[in-house]
């Protein structure tokens, strides 16, 4: 093939190149700055409210990855005592169906996503962990608390 | 002076830049040129499909996001639709224009993927492939706002979507219509003249039609041929036929006939983006279905346009709670068994260009 119109791409490049170095950036120093997600966000872990789980296990059989483990006891007032309530979030895909199965709005999504440890016995979630007075919850199928969270930066409001 | 010369065997991957994935190519040189070929996959295979027969029907989605990782929502859609169809399960119908609307986003965020790979292939590293991810950037925005994550989505469900859209939803996709129409016209006026893409891609790694149907491919790869074989107008699912869009084809079925076809595909999804939201009626998004879905023995098979192509799920059913049997149609894997015909007779540069053109997935691909 023949260069027939040479130099006019080399042109046309440069203008998009000069158009870009002339505007506004767009990119942010990471960890020292952050940009604000999602209100629905499904972060690395998961956030559980004590007093309203009942120990029904849900969760644990929605799981399609199985990682939810829990053990209950018969308490007094014929309920169940949640013994053992762990999740394994080295296994853990963050589907959010244990969230959406959940029939009385116990499980939560979080907002934590920089959840890197040395060992992988690390990586599982005991009850305490999770407890939610002490963790972000996120508004993945819980609409009651997306007013409270901050609003998503987004792209395509920021300006050139 | 007579040299000796011998065939050369290079062994292209399987970490490699330009093999988009874990692919191998076992080429055989003469020189410079390709005189043999030998695909070897198989890298990335996770056994998708036998880990769905041990799966509750709705624990199969988040599954079919590690299928094609750039396109989960086509991926997503075409199970449920096979669940549907054996379930005989019902769709509202804001979940139906929700499901558009998605796939659509999706088919713009893939094709940037595609095409910005295919340039960087080309040879134009990394400056046209950073403003592609720039735009899909928008994309995975309003995905993140829908459903929380930013690559596996998992947001398609059995009779209908996850959750509602955001309230600040549509007015940030209404902005980015126009914003992207612009884009892609400026990148156009960058690439579509460009002499050395020209040079690099005009009639090379041609694919002749009669072949290309031979073989099962679809997607770009087959409307670069001059097919015009869409599923999307071919056999409407979801709300397609409702809307009004072309299907673009190239001529001669070369690598510049398939990057175009996605440049003009990625304006076709805005258009029909842009009448779903106008049409897009209130309403719930998900039908009352129990949370084990127990369809009745039987099979049904269903497809969607992918980005890449024909993406199919045969779902088997005995009747429990989980799937007997789920084959995945992939369409890369049918598009690369064109590979080996388009590749030999081509200098080794080009063979790098020509499986660019391809943007296969190797998810997909090994499954």
């Amino acid at each position: 093939m023949k260069f027939e119109r040479y130099g006019i791409g080399i042109a046309k490049g440069m203008t998009v190149t000069m158009r870009n170095l002339l505007r506004r950036r767009i990119t942010t120093q990471y960890p020292e700055q952050k940009l604000t997600v999602s209100r629905r966000t499904r972060g690395n872990e998961l956030v559980w409210n004590k007093e309203k789980c009942t120990g029904c296990a849900t969760c644990a059989k929605t799981c399609p990855q199985g990682v939810i483990h829990i053990v209950t006891s018969v308490g007094e007032e014929n309920n169940y005592n949640v013994e053992v309530f762990e999740v394994d979030t080295g296994y853990c895909i963050s589907c959010g169906l244990c969230v959406e199965a959940c029939p009385y709005d116990a499980l939560f999504m979080a907002y934590a996503f920089e959840l890197a440890k040395y060992r992988r016995s690390e990586l599982v979630l005991s009850r305490d962990d999770m407890l939610i007075e002490n963790k972000q919850a996120s508004a993945y199928f819980r609409p009651e608390v997306d007013k409270d969270l901050p609003e998503q930066e987004l792209l395509i409001n920021r300006k050139e | 002076m007579q040299l000796r010369t011998e065939p050369f065997v290079l062994n292209i991957g399987p970490v490699h830049p330009s093999t988009h994935g874990v692919f191998r190519m076992r080429a055989t040189l003469d020189g410079e040129v390709v005189v043999d070929l030998e695909p070897v996959f198989g890298y990335l295979h996770r056994g998708i499909e036998k880990l769905a027969e041990e799966r509750t029907y709705g624990g199969v989605i988040p599954l079919t996001d590690r299928l094609d990782y750039v396109a989960s929502i086509t991926n997503n859609l075409a199970y449920v639709l096979a669940v549907e169809k054996l379930a005989g399960i019902s769709v509202p119908e804001r979940a139906e224009y929700i499901r558009v609307i998605t796939s659509e986003m999706q088919r713009i965020a893939a094709h940037l993927v595609s095409v910005g790979s295919f340039l960087n292939d080309a040879g134009a590293y990394f400056t046209p492939f950073l403003y592609m991810y720039r735009e899909r950037e928008n994309i995975v925005d309003l995905f993140d706002m829908l459903c929380g994550q930013r690559l596996l989505y998992s947001y398609m469900r059995i009779g209908g979507v996850s959750q509602d859209l955001p309230d600040e939803f549509l007015p940030a996709l209404r902005k980015f219509i126009p914003h992207m129409r612009t884009r892609i016209d400026e990148y156009d006026w960058l690439l579509k003249e460009n002499e050395i893409l020209l040079a690099r891609a005009k009639g090379v790694g041609i694919l002749p039609r009669e072949t290309a149907i031979n073989i099962g491919a679809s997607g770009p790869v087959l409307r670069g041929c001059g097919v015009k074989w869409d599923i999307r107008k071919a056999d409407p699912y979801s709300v397609y036929d409702r809307f009004e869009f072309d299907i673009p084809t190239g001529i001669q079925g070369d690598c510049y006939d398939r990057y175009r076809v996605r440049v003009e595909e990625m304006r076709q999804s805005l258009r029909i983006i842009e009448q779903a939201v106008e049409q897009i009626p209130p309403g719930e998004v998900r039908s009352d279905v129990p949370q084990l879905v127990r369809p009745p023995a039987g099979e049904a098979y269903a497809h969607v346009e992918g980005a890449t192509g024909e993406v199919g799920f045969h779902v088997v059913s005995d009747g429990s709670i989980a799937p007997y049997r789920c084959h995945i149609r992939a369409p890369s894997l049918m598009n690369l068994t064109a590979l080996k015909d388009m590749i030999v007779g081509w200098k080794i540069q080009d063979l790098i260009l020509i499986f660019g053109s391809f943007a296969i997935t190797m998810g997909e691909v090994d499954r």
